[in-house]
């Protein structure tokens, strides 16, 4: 897959043929592609979880892999009222995050601003028939007409895929959840909000461990909150958490009980040159993410997505800049609120690209060998079935060239906040406000 | 962008002023019209944050921070002066500015509690917002007339300050730039609660109240923040809608930068009826 990559950016050869594209009734708030990459699950903001699966590949169907189908939905979180607080708690998923599949049933973790589910999902392809006590439509039958036993036998059915919740993880934040995110010991998880970070055992719901608390004792003196979390992938002591002020901390959960005193801090020293009043905000991070092999991590700001070596604390090894034109629009952006979106980033399998969102329905890609970029639009309009995405540019200045949008005339409400790569292949998916695109490239 | 320019003084009266330094005065009068609007825009967006039922956090610490910035900048600068002269020069006259800002600070009984003065005061500001207030405030320590009104919420705010002891840089700072004339002002004002205040207008002890965790205050304080929550809920309940908030510093912050309005400004209310629509609810959550 790695030499795949490299000729995919290398030539500037965009991702070819829009497998999928689904216009949804709610805005998506999360996608997240399982450990195998067969499954694809999305949140949006009425509560709904949507799981795509891959189609077996067919071999009639040379040039295509297999399109990615709804497999199941479900109404994971319910709008709740909190009546001791007068608050009404948001339904929408923040994020969703699979478990390692063990058996036959998937597992996912789902959370909205407080509460974290567990679902089960598994399959059921036969069903029991001849019960004794009750007909074939479930009316008890009387009793004086069973004369005889008998034992019910299993006979297939349709296909029928069933989502139960397993466990419910109440009432352990005060603040809004920003992450969760799986151990790699596959026992425990950490949940993570806006002050305290929460480590969970997967069978426990009535408790859990606090592990991180930011909050000062008095709140007037808050300055920093926690924007995102996540365990190390191998090392299962070992998790980050990132902060508004563009700090990460790497903390070992063997050194204490609460890891507030961080084993490694990273932060990369301000430019003086550019400091205005917006470089704390545009400092602030949206998203941390682990590289595949545990050696790296990712953060993504408000205009730049940068690669860090855990062994260096001092800056990182590598910075990507998403949309740095929007660098001198930062005071409309900060009138219109947007300058506090939160976009994510993320890996591919082999931690050689790395991709993240952008407005207009842009989306950028990495290629951390060869050091190119490329930023392709999903939308309708643009994007026609098994058709070739077209690389797009945007002007900065001066004279604009056909094909090129002009800063100005970028929709600043049509963002891609989130983005997944499958693990091990080049399928991409993309949330487009209530859109999901599925991009996937030819095999050549 | 909001970096910032080469900044020179203003030359003395009696100096020639050459063209240089008239140009210096205009990109340094242009940056400070800049950064004025920057802080009125994110103090507006504080408190409409608060008009929301569960304010974003993260967001509420990010523009508060900025708020601090630019207001420890303008301390630093002493541009507070040219914030006085923009003061003065405002069409309504100094004395019935002062009177707005005064009936809001006073409560209708003279021992409220110091919640009250939460809920009509400053709302969106944490304690160094309110030096930023203060300083746009501070205006009055010149003049005669000033003193009743804004002394009582000054008053409280020192006394906050001290009470809580910390020793922050700012506050220090301010007791440095703005002069001793404050603790004047403690002495003479008459009629502030006596009772140790809560901090006036916290954006984050209000997410502490709503969040419910019990604080170490007292049964009486913990009644009246709770009565601070659902004020707003009662208000956005009873009006049908998310209404501009009524405050009187709005008033001020128009007054400040009259020559231009940031398209997020909502506008705003009458203040006296706010008041009684105010003291309508009060007897309706007091039971009186």
């Amino acid at each position: 897959m790695t030499g795949h990559v490299l000729v995919l950016i290398c030539e500037v050869h965009p991702l070819m043929f829009v497998s999928h594209h689904i216009t949804r009734s709610d805005i998506i708030s999360t996608v997240e592609f399982n450990c195998s990459g067969e499954l694809l699950a999305t949140g949006d903001k009425g509560g709904r979880v949507v799981i795509f699966q891959r189609e077996q590949e067919s071999k009639n169907r040379l040039l295509s892999r297999g399109e990615y189908n709804v497999y199941s939905t479900f109404q994971s979180h319910e709008p709740e009222f909190d009546y001791l607080k007068s608050l009404e708690i948001e339904e929408k998923i923040n994020k969703i995050r699979w478990l390692p599949q063990q058996n036959a049933a998937h597992f996912l973790l789902s959370a909205n601003d407080k509460t974290i589910k567990l679902w089960k999902i598994s399959e059921r392809d036969k069903r029991a028939e001849g019960y004794n006590l009750k007909d074939e439509d479930g009316r008890l039958r009387d009793q004086f007409r069973i004369t005889t036993l008998r034992v019910p036998v299993l006979m297939p059915m349709d296909l029928m895929v069933e989502a139960s919740p397993r466990r419910i993880f109440a009432n352990a934040h005060t603040y809004h959840i920003n992450s969760i995110s799986v151990n790699s010991d596959y026992e425990t998880y950490l949940s993570a909000d806006d002050l305290r970070i929460n480590l969970w055992h997967l069978e426990i719901t009535d408790r859990s461990f606090n592990i991180v608390d930011i909050k000062p004792a008095n709140m007037e003196e808050l300055t920093e909150v926690i924007t995102a979390a996540e365990c190390h992938p191998h090392q299962c002591n070992a998790f980050v958490y990132s902060s508004s002020k563009g700090t990460i901390r790497l903390c070992d959960m063997r050194a204490a009980a609460l890891c507030d005193r961080h084993s490694k801090f990273f932060e990369e020293p301000e430019d003086p040159s550019s400091r205005s009043f917006f470089s704390e905000i545009i400092s602030s991070i949206s998203d941390v993410k682990f590289s595949h092999s545990g050696r790296y991590m990712m953060t993504r700001d408000y205009l730049s997505v940068k690669v860090w070596d855990l062994n260096m604390e001092n800056r990182p090894v590598e910075t990507y800049q998403v949309h740095e034109y929007l660098r001198s629009k930062l005071c409309s952006l900060y009138e219109n609120d947007c300058i506090f979106d939160k976009f994510e980033c993320c890996w591919n399998g082999s931690d050689s690209a790395i991709m993240t969102g952008s407005y207009n329905n842009f989306f950028r890609m990495f290629d951390r060998n060869t050091r190119r970029d490329i930023t392709l639009e999903a939308s309708r309009e643009n994007s026609k079935p098994r058709a070739m995405l077209k690389p797009r540019k945007v002007c900065t200045g001066g004279k604009r060239k056909k094909d090129e949008i002009s800063v100005d005339s970028l929709d600043f409400n049509k963002k891609i906040l989130h983005t997944a790569w499958h693990p091990k292949e080049n399928v991409i998916a993309v949330a487009a406000t209530n859109n999901l695109y599925i991009f996937q490239d030819k095999i050549n | 962008m909001f970096s910032k320019g080469t900044k020179r003084k203003f030359s003395d009266g009696g100096e020639e002023i050459s063209d240089e330094s008239l140009l210096g005065a205009r990109v340094a009068s242009s940056y400070s019209l800049q950064r004025q609007s920057l802080l009125d825009m994110s103090l507006i967006k504080l408190q409409l944050c608060h008009m929301l039922v569960e304010p974003n956090l993260c967001r509420s610490v990010l523009i508060a921070n900025t708020v601090r910035q630019i207001q420890e900048e303008m301390t630093h600068d002493g541009s507070w002066h040219m914030v006085t002269e923009a003061f003065c020069s405002a069409g309504q006259s100094p004395s019935e500015r002062l009177v707005a800002t005064e009936v809001l600070c006073r409560s209708r009984e003279q021992d409220a509690e110091p919640k009250l003065f939460s809920v009509i005061s400053y709302e969106g500001c944490r304690e160094e917002e309110v030096v930023a207030d203060e300083t746009l405030c501070s205006v009055s320590v010149s003049d005669t007339v000033s003193n009743v009104c804004l002394a009582g919420r000054m008053g409280q705010c020192w006394e906050k300050s001290e009470l809580s002891g910390v020793e922050r840089d700012e506050e220090a700072l301010e007791d440095s730039r703005l002069g001793s004339g404050e603790d004047e002002e403690i002495d003479t004002e008459d009629g502030a609660s006596t009772e140790s205040p809560k901090t006036i207008g916290q954006v984050f002890g209000t997410f502490e109240i709503k969040n419910g965790s019990p604080g170490p205050d007292s049964a009486l304080e913990e009644l009246f923040s709770d009565v601070d929550t659902s004020y707003y809920d009662l208000d956005t309940m009873l009006t049908g809608m998310q209404s501009a908030p009524k405050m009187g510093p709005y008033d001020l912050l128009d007054s400040l930068a009259p020559s231009h309005s940031s398209p997020s400004i909502v506008s705003t209310p009458n203040c006296r009826s706010d008041l009684n629509e105010l003291d309508h609810i009060m007897e309706i959550i007091v039971g009186s």
